[in-house]
């Protein structure tokens, strides 16, 4: 064992992940060398994943405020008002680098980890979502890394007992070496029964309860800190082990224990363990706290405090509570068979102080931990711009049906049912809308109110233009809310990008900051809560930029949401928003003409709402039961999931004037929908499209069991299905590439 | 008719078996600590929900079915008494020897969520009175190890005495093939005691009582037993 009175070398504070001028702050900070304990807390409370260093002065510029927010970013999660005392709790957060490392348990302590930190805020969890991105199909780790990454997913949830009832999934070479995997979950408290952070009162008793403490994750945060090379692999021993039933346990029994009104102050346990959660609670509170790690439930035998502080084992909680309710608290959890033991008190020394065998390990000043961590204004220049690409200059290689086909099965657009079939998504049976629409969509207890739920980013927009693509993935969660009818209320942001120490990197989040800052300002779509991930490179190539969007909106009544299945034969369809046939970044260039290239879409703010706004209102008043939102893929490809979803056919009659056809059909324009209406509603409402000066085009008219696009033979739903289910389950069964 | 819901640690469909009796019965379950020792007096039905209980670290249901809790289940089912075991609570029914087989991992080793179509294979017990036989309804599974096997006596016997409560199939209702999720011997779905007062069955019937999630054929096998009851009382 390392002894606490070991001198600093440089060596080992670049071991830590500190920069020299860093340490010297610290010097600066403490006026003395730093015991090996104290070396550990700077490093885990002063890396990028904790400290927000680089991010933070550009995370401040997002909109965090409307009526409805209880608590924006800065808690666990955030909190918003949906009406009848009710709040809704969630946050997105990644667990990209240990997924990499072991894909089945970095995903499963990535769900844990989402889902603590909504149930600490007193919350009970209703739903989780996720966002992953894994390498090209045919590198050699893919197949690998989707079975562990989905299997940990699902073996965490499922167990928990929480659906999972939405995601995406999409591959790039460019994440060949990091992967992404985006936990969100999504709980339900009363507004005026919401737990925090801060911490009150001098002398209350800390308390640790939950999982015991092992040698699991030490520097785990410090790992998803640093970009990774060859030698990754060699980092497995900081992947810490989930564990869903000790999960479950602890959610009833934090719950039960709120409920008796002890619980001060609680935090979990999760980057950066009892380090950052005991600091944080002092902190928040302008409290000193004082720990003795004797107290400390251990897993096994002789830990010393350097790895106490910094081990990263999961399902663990830490309380301040109300010292006359200690007892009632303590047989809440020898009821459900967990730990529960008293390791510190509060103080007024405004200390962070850390005893082992009778001895201070550590004593640092509390607030100084997190308020004077390095903040950089880290050097950033904007993605060139990328040229537009003309629709006429884009050659048809493919008959549309051809192209239509492929697209559909291609990795990005093919169903991803083989992953969610694996995801308990019916669990507490208020899945109103399973995952394969746009938004979910989860009762709120016994109804009729539910939360509409999506996350969305599109990686390839945000390369080319970081501004347009960060507006582009606030304005499609925005946009997928709408078309079943939601009112869009809040997001959660997980920002994943490379390495921020370069500036080209570095420009691309701030440019995505940039947009997603604009979007929400303009939808009235505030961001709540979130996580940033940077780093996210392997030898010296980074990720595209993926700022995932977790997007939550609320629908009175659930009876009345839209899906995206056709009801009946015979429905009028209408095309919502202007087709200008933008193929610059489309999958349709990429896939079907092989060029990875041009501007993405622009995204008109202010013609996102005027259009989404006219689609809610159609859908509130009872009128459209059927929409869907054009996105990737563009109109043919939002046409024939509408098709597959209900099994009845579609002919495109009038597709969108003065286009090259195949622009027509696979340009992704944004702002657009897709609806489908009783063909006595049609003129209706394209006369009040026309007032509220919505661009609105009757385009055909659902039937048959065929999809018929202009002058092109019927591709039968059954064709259709086939050929959009086929590609997942057989790549995964070694059988394509 | 008076339920109790057994609560084991990790049991996780214990709200949704809940709601499930409340809204065909109009009463709200007991639910009943698996530490302790004894049923609240005067139970009918005793529901062991789905979920992972002790994290299905062991085999599925190994330990719960030794809990405190299951001498008195054992107790009430040889009385006579109703016990409906489903997902995790068939897993328990086989392992504390109430039922017989073994539920094994699914033949394609992945777990498995989905909306699932079976066929009744009795309909003159207490669970299944509001079913007639031959047809299908649709309700959803869940599960990681559903795959039913036993030794060909048993299969034979259960076959043999009309135990087979209910069958994997299509939505027209032709049984196996494709339409067996897990790899079940003979599509069998759910399985019913000697005495045909203990049910365990794999998909959850108590996810589908509702039109707005999925569908209502769920609700019969709830009604069902209200109706037993009532039809007992009177």
């Amino acid at each position: 064992m390392i002894p606490n009175t070991i001198a600093i070398t440089p060596q080992l504070v670049a071991e830590h992940g500190l920069k020299p001028d860093e340490y010297k702050r610290i010097l600066e900070l403490i006026g003395r060398e730093p015991t090996f304990t104290e070396l550990g807390i700077f490093s885990a409370m002063w890396n990028e994943h904790c400290s927000y260093k680089s991010s933070r002065l550009h995370l401040k510029t997002l909109p965090t405020k409307a009526p409805w927010v209880i608590q924006g970013p800065g808690e666990n999660a955030g909190v918003i008002d949906i009406g009848e005392g009710l709040a809704c709790v969630f946050k997105m957060e990644s667990h990209n680098h240990p997924s990499y490392i072991e894909p089945y348990q970095g995903a499963t302590t990535g769900v844990g980890g989402i889902l603590r930190d909504v149930f600490t805020m007193g919350a009970r969890p209703v739903a989780c979502l996720n966002a992953l991105r894994f390498g090209d199909p045919s590198h050699p780790r893919t197949r690998h890394l989707v079975s562990g990454v989905v299997a940990g997913i699902g073996g965490y949830g499922n167990s928990f007992g929480v659906p999972t009832v939405g995601g995406q999934m999409g591959f790039h070479t460019r994440y060949d070496g990091n992967i992404l995997v985006n936990a969100m979950a999504v709980g339900i408290a009363k507004a005026d029964e919401i737990f925090y952070a801060k911490a009150t009162g001098v002398g209350n008793p800390i308390v640790y309860l939950g999982s015991k403490t092992g040698r699991d994750g030490i520097h785990g945060a410090t790992m998803a800190s640093a970009e990774f090379d060859d030698k990754s692999e060699e980092k497995r021993p900081t992947v810490q082990v989930g564990d869903p039933f000790a999960e479950k346990l602890l959610l009833e029994a934090c719950l039960e224990l709120m409920q008796t009104g002890s619980v001060i102050a609680i935090q979990d346990m999760g980057a950066a363990g009892l380090t950052c959660s005991a600091v944080e609670m002092g902190a928040k509170g302008d409290l000193g706290i004082e720990l003795d790690l004797d107290k400390v439930p251990c897993r096994e035998a002789g830990m010393s405090a350097y790895e106490m502080m910094l081990s990263e084992s999961q399902e663990r909680m830490l309380m301040v509570l109300d010292p006359a309710k200690e007892k009632q608290a303590e047989a809440i959890f020898v009821k459900w068979g967990l730990d529960f033991a008293v390791i510190g008190k509060t103080t007024d020394t405004l200390r962070f102080v850390v005893k082992h065998h009778g001895e201070v390990m550590a004593d640092l000043p509390i607030k100084e931990l997190g308020d004077e961590a390095p903040l950089y204004d880290r050097p950033h220049v904007a993605s060139a711009p990328q040229p537009t690409i003309a629709p006429e200059s884009v050659a048809a290689p493919l008959s549309n049906e051809k192209a239509l086909l492929k697209l559909i099965g291609a990795p990005e657009l093919c169903s991803k049912r083989w992953v969610w079939e694996q995801y308990d998504h019916l669990i507490l049976g208020n899945t109103v809308q399973a995952p394969g629409g746009d938004a979910a969509v989860v009762r709120v207890l016994d109804g009729p109110k539910g939360l509409a739920l999506t996350s969305d980013v599109t990686p390839r927009y945000c390369e080319a233009d970081p501004v347009e693509g960060g507006k582009q993935a606030v304005a499609e969660a925005w946009r997928n809310i709408t078309a079943v009818g939601g009112q869009p209320l809040a997001i959660t942001d997980n920002l994943n990008f490379g390495n921020p120490e370069r500036p080209d990197a570095m420009g691309q989040f701030v440019g995505c900051i940039r947009g997603i800052g604009a979007a929400c300002t303009a939808l009235d779509f505030p961001v709540v809560s979130g996580n940033v991930s940077l780093y996210n490179e392997t030898n010296g190539r980074g990720i595209l930029p993926t700022p995932t969007i977790g997007g939550v909106g609320l629908v009175d009544d659930v009876a009345e949401c839209a899906g995206v299945g056709f009801g009946a034969e015979g429905e009028a369809l209408l095309l919502i928003g202007d087709t200008a046939g933008w193929l610059g970044q489309s999958v349709y260039l990429r896939d079907i003409c092989g060029r990875e290239e041009g501007a993405p879409p622009p995204v008109d703010l202010a013609v996102e709402r005027r259009n989404g706004d006219f689609v809610r209102g159609l859908i509130r008043s009872g009128r459209v039961r059927t929409a869907h939102d054009c996105s990737d893929g563009g109109l043919a490809v939002a046409l024939a999931e509408m098709a597959m979803a209900s099994g009845i056919g579609a002919t495109l009659e009038t597709p969108p004037p003065g286009l090259p056809l195949h622009a027509a059909l696979f340009g992704e324009d944004q702002a657009r929908y897709v609806l489908a209406v009783t063909p006595a509603r049609a003129d209706a409402i394209l006369a009040e499209a026309r007032a509220a000066g919505v661009p609105a085009l009757r385009i055909g008219r659902s039937g048959g069991d065929a999809l018929t696009l202009p002058g092109e033979r019927p591709i039968s739903v059954t064709a259709l299905r086939s050929a959009h289910e086929a590609w997942l389950p057989d790549y995964m069964a070694g059988k394509a590439a | 008719m008076k339920a109790a819901v057994v609560i084991f640690p990790g049991s996780n469909r214990e709200r949704d078996a809940g709601r499930a009796l409340r809204d065909a019965s109009g009463h709200e379950p007991h639910y009943v600590w698996h530490a302790d020792h004894e049923l609240p007096r005067g139970t009918d039905l005793v529901v062991l929900p789905g979920g992972f209980s002790y994290g299905d670290y062991l085999r599925c249901g190994a330990i719960a079915g030794r809990a405190n809790i299951m001498d008195a289940v054992r107790a009430h089912a040889a009385r006579g008494g109703l016990v409906l075991g489903v997902c995790n609570g068939f897993q328990i029914l086989v392992e504390s020897g109430l039922l017989p087989g073994v539920l094994m991992r699914n033949a394609q080793l992945r777990f498995v969520c989905k909306m699932q179509h079976l066929k009744v294979d009795r309909a003159d017990t207490p669970f299944a009175s509001a079913y007639h036989v031959g047809q299908v309804i649709k309700v959803a599974i869940a599960h990681g190890e559903g795959n039913y096997v036993a030794d060909e006596d048993t299969i034979d016997r259960l076959e043999h005495e009309g135990r087979v409560a209910f069958r994997y199939c299509d939505a027209d209702g032709h049984v196996g093939g494709s339409a067996n999720p897990n790899g079940s011997l003979h599509d069998i779905a759910g399985i019913y005691s000697a005495g045909f007062n203990v049910l365990g069955m794999m998909p959850h019937p108590e996810n589908l009582i509702d039109p707005l999630v999925g569908g209502t054929d769920g609700r019969g096998l709830f009604a069902s037993l209200v109706d037993h009851f009532a039809a007992t009382a009177a």
